[in-house]
């Protein structure tokens, strides 16, 4: 019973949420456009799956994602699970103890990246336009492997509370210098892959394990270090991307230099 | 009715296909690496459900209404010609999808109750809710000016990296004079919004406009509009907590 009226706040939520861009949308279609909105009942029906759907993902959000990733964030750092029940040998915990974390962090950002429907979709398209060149499993194993390195370190600056600007900062210096010296068409492609691939899922996962992290670990503060890893998971594909496009670009120049002498880079971005 | 049906089961499969690597990863880690009994396990079993069923639903629901509505409006309104519409439009399309994006909604929660635990903000629901609807609504704002930057951008044919570079030279800046416990929540709010809602109906305007406005690449504008929409909520939500702080 307390879940039904739980579930019907939380539609009831949603629909307020949903209401001010479909009002926006048949204010723009009637004044602007200054024509009929064609198919009125079928997007009816469709905001009316939108709100009972964004209601219904938040409550389970709240039953099942937030508590999952406290729960693991827990597990992996309770104090007897980490010194395998050796409790009381008095040495304090340094940032390899929490090994477990690093690993889970990357499975979990590794493995929610390579099913990501999303992404499957953009690697197909990119493989057809490139004529082959970028691989349909190439670029998404690229991609997960960005996501599953920017979560595990995410984790690690919270376990040892260094500033989150500075890995961004850093980052992003990265990020430019490739820029300049990677193939050109996989610069969109690289950045767009940045921001996209941390679905709806992941997100609130994410954000869950890096607070019960910051909770858990002695001496951090949740609101102080328990943010940054979806900033992580956004950044770090970018790097592995264009990563990505820089050993194909190698790759051509070792093949092509045993036959003959076409310039390689022109070679690859004529290939994207 | 047929077809909608498998479209909708589709959009379960999808939403499936999210979870189960999670619930992978973690029932190994639950069996081989942690080893101790779980509490309530159906109730997070329920609530994967109602996870995979509510996006499910949501998805369907988007393709249904907002997005042919979305694109049929940015291809007209770019096709039309008139710029203070477009920008309007923009500006609206960002800030409305934003405030129905899910993983906002689910961060802005998180992130209202860990200010009240560490006592920023009054630990009461009502200031717990409006600390939420602020950063809701300034993330919000963010993503609709970003639009119409992008936009304009578009228009008057800018340089994209300079203005991308340039902007996160500027969020760098304002991190050392923003309160340090906005930090972290404003570098999430960038990745944040750019998922479900947001990024097929930003392309959709992206590509509408760059296809009819000459010597526009269309790979190149569609992606600007994602580039900006993800850079303007740090930003924004810098200045929030450096406003916030004065006040």
């Amino acid at each position: 019973m307390d879940l039904m009226i739980n579930t019907l706040g939380f539609i009831a939520g949603s629909a307020i949420d949903v209401l001010p861009i479909a009002i926006f949308l048949f204010a723009f279609q009637r004044l602007v456009i200054r024509g009929p909105m064609p198919n009125r009942n079928q997007i009816l029906l469709g905001f009316g799956f939108v709100v009972v759907g964004l209601g219904l993902f938040l409550v389970g959000l709240e039953q099942t994602l937030f508590p999952l990733g406290r729960l693991m964030a827990q597990q992996l750092t309770h104090p007897e699970f980490l010194l395998n029940g050796a409790v009381g040998t008095g040495s304090p915990l340094t940032w390899q103890d929490f090994y477990w974390v690093y690993v889970f962090a990357a499975a979990i950002g590794f493995s929610t990246t390579l099913a990501e429907p999303a992404l499957i979709a953009v690697s197909m398209k990119a493989n057809l336009v490139s004529a082959g060149a970028i691989g349909v499993w190439g670029l998404r194993v690229a991609v997960a492997i960005g996501v599953g390195i920017g979560v595990s370190l995410g984790c690690f600056r919270i376990i040892t509370g260094l500033p989150l600007h500075y890995f961004i900062a850093a980052g992003y210096l990265v990020v430019v210098m490739q820029t300049i010296v990677a193939p050109k068409l996989i610069v969109p492609l690289a950045y767009d892959s940045g921001g996209v691939t941390t679905s709806t899922v992941t997100v609130p996962l994410v954000t869950a394990l890096g607070l019960g992290l910051a909770e858990a670990v002695p001496g951090r503060s949740a609101l102080l270090d328990g943010f940054g890893l979806v900033a992580f998971a956004s950044l770090f594909p970018i790097i592995t991307v264009l990563a990505y496009g820089q050993l194909a670009v190698i790759r051509e120049r070792v093949s092509t230099s045993k036959t003959d002498h076409r310039d390689p880079e022109q070679e690859v971005d004529h290939a994207l | 009715m047929k077809d909608a049906l498998y479209a909708l089961g589709k959009d379960a499969v999808d939403s499936l296909r999210d979870l189960l690597p999670i619930v992978l990863v973690i029932g190994v880690f639950q069996v081989f690496v942690v080893r101790q009994p779980v509490d309530d396990l159906f109730s997070l079993l329920s609530g994967g459900l109602l996870v995979v069923a509510g996006l499910a639903c949501f998805i369907f629901g988007l393709r249904l209404a907002l997005f042919p509505v979305g694109e049929g409006l940015a291809y007209s309104l770019a096709a039309k010609g008139s710029v203070f519409w477009l920008l309007a439009f923009a500006f609206v399309l960002g800030f409305g999808t934003t405030v129905a994006e899910p993983a906002l909604i689910a961060v802005a929660a998180e992130a209202s109750k860990v200010a009240a635990a560490a006592s920023v903000i009054e630990s009461t629901p009502e200031a717990i809710e409006g600390y939420a609807f602020g950063l809701r609504m300034t993330v919000a704002l963010a993503v609709g000016i970003a639009l119409v930057t992008g936009v304009f951008r578009i228009l008057a044919n800018w340089s994209l990296p300079m203005m991308i570079i340039g902007g996160y030279v500027l969020v760098i800046l304002l991190t050392g004079l923003a309160p340090p416990e906005i930090v972290g929540v404003a570098y999430d709010s960038g990745g944040v919004t750019t998922s479900t809602v947001t990024v097929p109906l930003v392309t959709a305007l992206g590509v509408g406009l760059a296809s009819s406005v000459k010597g526009r690449n269309v790979m190149v504008d569609g992606f600007g509009l994602i580039a900006f929409a993800s850079l303007t909520p740090i930003l924004f939500v810098l200045i929030y907590g450096i406003l916030a702080e004065w006040t």
